[in-house]
């Protein structure tokens, strides 16, 4: 059997395609196609993505309505049971709200909404989604957004660091966020969230194909496990 | 019953938008304004009735992000 994943779409989701078209160009398996008012997930999945967006016009605040909707209780039900569950860009801010990751996303500190490469550190190369990364390795992935400014507590910035969760820094801090964390994971290592988007770094034609890596790294996890 | 939510940032907290307001204050030639925070205000049409604990409810889980805002309930009438 296949690499069995979904994606999951928003209204106001705009990289769930892109998403689906990266995760089946390294798996060789079409992700199932999610709705948010979806009551249910689909059986034996092996990964979830949360794709980037602007879910329900970024209304009260970024992700905080997508949160809410049915099929994240489903989401945050098979995030404990351990399935990967991977939110890029809105993803990120999704799984921030629902509580499924520490921290907030805020405007970045700049103001601006910002759309172009940026160099990221890998900190965590031991994760299921960066294991196929060298710890410290340099890689350039694209970032586009407009509250990407990531914030937390001290005490909780020393504890997520403490614990290695810090999957990727900002080389150069883009957006003002706490710390230049660009990806964190949560405490059981099988959530990750990160502004930057590795589908759109997937392809030659993308200009870039650093993103590769993040997917074959769970597609790898599972095939071990 | 009308009730008005206020959500703002917490102190610390940096409010880029807030910052930009106070320059532009600053260049319109407004002097002595120190700092400008903004936040927002969320008017709820509510049953007589409904019980504070579900009023701290509805801020805690969805109004505000207790990470980064506090609220205050406010009870207009």
């Amino acid at each position: 059997m296949g690499f069995r994943a979904a994606v999951v779409t928003f209204p106001g989701s705009n990289c769930d395609r892109d998403m689906a078209v990266a995760i089946e160009k390294v798996s060789g398996s079409a992700p199932v196609r999610v709705w948010h008012g979806d009551a249910q997930l689909p059986d034996g999945l092996d990964f979830i993505a949360l794709p980037g967006g602007f879910s329900y016009g970024d209304y009260l605040r970024s992700g905080a309505m997508a949160a809410n909707s049915p099929i994240m209780r489903e989401i945050v039900r098979a995030a404990e049971r351990g399935v990967p569950v991977l939110g890029v860009c809105n993803g990120f801010q999704v799984l921030t709200e629902a509580r499924l990751l520490p921290g907030a996303l805020m405007r970045n500190a700049g103001q601006t909404f910002i759309c172009r490469n940026v160099g990221l550190k890998v900190e965590n190369a031991q994760s299921i989604f960066t294991s196929g990364y060298e710890a410290g390795q340099e890689i350039s992935i694209p970032v586009a957004h407009h509250d990407g400014n990531f914030f937390a507590d001290n005490d909780t910035l020393d504890r997520i660091e403490g614990d290695g969760r810090v999957a990727f820094r900002y080389m150069e801090n883009c957006n003002g966020s706490q710390r230049d964390i660009a990806g964190v994971l949560n405490a059981s290592g099988n959530v990750l969230g990160m502004m930057p988007h590795p589908e759109r770094a997937v392809d030659a034609a993308h200009g870039g194909t650093d993103g590769l890596a993040l997917f074959e790294s769970a597609i790898r996890s599972l095939a071990d496990a | 019953m009308k009730v008005r939510v206020l959500v703002s940032l917490k102190p610390g907290v940096l409010d880029p938008q807030g910052r930009a307001v106070h320059h532009a204050l600053e260049g319109l030639g407004f002097s002595g304004v120190e700092s400008a925070r903004i936040g927002r205000t969320i008017d709820l049409d509510i049953a007589d009735g409904t019980s504070d604990e579900a009023l701290t409810e509805m801020c805690e889980k969805l109004l505000a992000n207790t990470v980064i805002e506090n609220y205050r309930i406010e009870k207009l009438d």
